[in-house]
């Protein structure tokens, strides 16, 4: 392989850890919130407000119902507008957190419903604000969970990410398929390939290792 | 204000709860409900599950709203109090659970502190008062352990000082060592009676063992199908309870249940012919520990057989509880020279 194409390869794994950084970041900050809202707004909930959780609960729906390139392409629109082209890493991050909120959310509701509600009538006898209980009590506790949710997230950005690639997005996808598809190198491809699998194993370990960390609900060996 | 009594910590006033389940008929959950949970006391509410109890528990800081009568802690409305109104009192009230509601995440200090951190406590006053705390309640050399590596009492134990750390009025106990073998059950009972003694503390508590009431409430109440069917001073409704409830729940205690070969037997009415009649005499105070049955015999010339009995402590009162069968012709003579004597007898029914 020519140092060039390991030119290629390096930047386009650069672009592609920069657009997944980018709209995990951007998708956890507007995911994390909505999905605690959505765990805690139904009727009787803490922040009970049924009609914009049912109404908020939709539009998370739609937008997971619609597939990834799909939406790529419909939003060209919104993208041009937000960061003045539709092409290029920028461009591609626009979709990435339009899909990565509503994911992330499902998975931070799903984590904050495990947590018992033992602890939630605990911290409301003690006095507790709903900010309070969600702050102190309901975040912490399922952080384990939002911690291996978020690995999820991240793995399935760098998928998209690689997608975006067919539509004019940099990083790994637009170089497989550019060189290892369209113009027949299959050692492009090959390396493309397994530069994802390292990218996602990392991840997928990483977010263990953290989930454990914070994982205070087995006892752990004190080492005495 | 009407109704507050002098001295009284808590009181429920004609309170009722239903709950209307959805395209249904409203549930009657709890009925005419008045109680005085007096100051200072530890105030027991006995009742089976499903018969109110726990609904009653949460009224007084507000989890459960009474939808009839008030519910008043240290003079204030809990049922009508909202927002910042129904904090305060919530920080006045504290709670401890049956399956103890400890936060995985934060170690023993960091639960105790979570109510003063809730509170707007100041950080640099939270670390000395959550290390008084733990040692209050000896734990010390566990403060930096998370719950999961502590044992059922040693969790309980984190529970009460949490339950303290604001300074609270009053302590509710939800079946606090429901969950805890009988050993660390009595450790558990004494922390509560110690805290009770030293800080003056009124403690209500909810459980379906009339054990624990025998061996911390000063009072006790029995509730059934959300009604409160008896209510008093423990030591008085022990020894003479007046609802079968409250009979059932003794006879679990108290030992003194007949045999079955007797039970079996037992006739309610007096058969014709020759036959013993079963008594139960309930020895209390100072006559508890008094040699009556052999009195008995030599002053009346009656012997009795002792079918079944035992002697302990409700609170500091010796309490004894013995069944009886004798000659059913001399049976009111017995019982009449018993009750002069300052013991309680109850007809359980004839045997042949």
């Amino acid at each position: 392989m020519s140092a060039n194409l390991i030119q290629l390869l390096w930047d386009a794994t650069l672009q592609t850890l920069y657009m997944v950084a980018v709209s995990a970041i951007l998708g956890t900050l507007g995911g994390l919130p909505l999905g605690v809202f959505l765990a805690t707004s139904q009727r009787g909930e803490l922040l009970s407000a049924p009609v914009v959780n049912k109404v908020l609960g939709l539009v998370v729906n739609a937008t997971r119902s619609v597939p990834f390139i799909i939406l790529v392409v419909a939003i060209i629109p919104f993208t041009r507008a937000l960061v003045g082209t539709s092409i290029g890493t920028n461009a591609a991050i626009v979709p990435l957190t339009l899909a990565a909120i509503p994911f992330i959310a499902r998975l931070v509701e799903n984590a904050i419903r495990e947590v018992d509600g033992g602890l939630i009538e605990a911290a409301r006898a003690m006095g507790a604000t709903p900010l309070q209980i969600i702050r102190k009590v309901l975040i912490p506790e399922a952080m384990p969970a939002i911690a291996l949710g978020l690995t999820l997230a991240v793995v399935s950005l760098i998928g998209y990410s690689a997608m975006v690639g067919a539509v004019g997005g940099e990083g790994l996808g637009d170089l497989g398929i550019r060189y290892g598809y369209q113009r027949f190198m299959p050692e492009v491809m090959l390396a493309v390939v397994v530069i994802l699998i390292v990218l996602v194993q990392v991840v997928q370990s990483l977010g263990e290792w953290i989930a454990a960390r914070v994982d205070r609900r087995a006892p752990r060996n004190r080492g005495h | 204000m009407t109704g507050t009594e002098q001295g009284a910590a808590i009181t429920f006033e004609s309170v009722g709860k239903s709950f209307t389940k959805a395209g249904g008929d409203p549930v009657m959950a709890l009925a005419d409900i008045d109680l005085t949970v007096p100051q200072g006391s530890i105030t027991g509410i006995i009742g089976r599950s499903g018969a109110g109890k726990s609904t009653l528990l949460r009224m007084v800081n507000g989890l459960e709203r009474p939808t009839e009568g008030r519910v008043l802690v240290a003079g204030h409305d809990v049922g009508r109090a909202r927002g910042p109104q129904l904090r305060a009192i919530r920080r006045e009230v504290g709670m401890i659970f049956q399956h103890f509601n400890l936060l995985s995440s934060r170690t023993v200090r960091g639960n105790i502190a979570l109510p003063l951190e809730i509170a707007g406590t100041p950080a640099a006053q939270i670390r000395p008062r959550v290390d008084d705390l733990i040692e209050q309640v000896g734990l010390s050399a566990l403060r930096d352990r998370y719950p999961a590596e502590l044992s059922g009492g040693q969790k309980q134990r984190v529970g009460i000082a949490r339950a303290l750390a604001t300074n609270p009025k009053v302590l509710l106990s939800d079946e606090a060592t429901s969950a805890l073998d009988p050993e660390t059950t009595q450790t558990v009972l004494e922390l509560l009676g110690q805290i009770n003694r030293d800080l003056g503390l009124t403690v209500l508590l909810i459980t379906h063992e009339m054990a624990v009431l025998r061996d911390v409430a000063s009072h006790m109440a029995v509730i059934e199908g959300g009604r409160i069917v008896e209510a008093g001073p423990t030591y008085d409704v022990f020894r003479k309870p007046a609802h079968p409830t409250t009979r059932s729940f003794l006879s679990g205690v108290t030992g003194a249940t007949l045999p079955g070969f007797i039970a079996g037997r037992l006739l309610p009415e007096r058969p014709d012919g020759p036959s013993q009649e079963v008594i139960r005499v309930t020895f209390a105070g100072q006559h508890a520990t008094d040699p009556m049955l052999a009195r008995l015999a030599t002053d009346l010339g009656i012997a009795a057989n002792i079918l079944s009995g035992n002697i302990e402590e409700v609170g500091p009162h010796p309490f004894g509880n013995l069944l009886l069968s004798l000659d059913a012709d001399r049976g009111a003579e017995a019982r009449a020279y018993l009750e002069r004597h300052g013991l309680t007898t109850e007809v359980l029914g004839h045997v042949r």
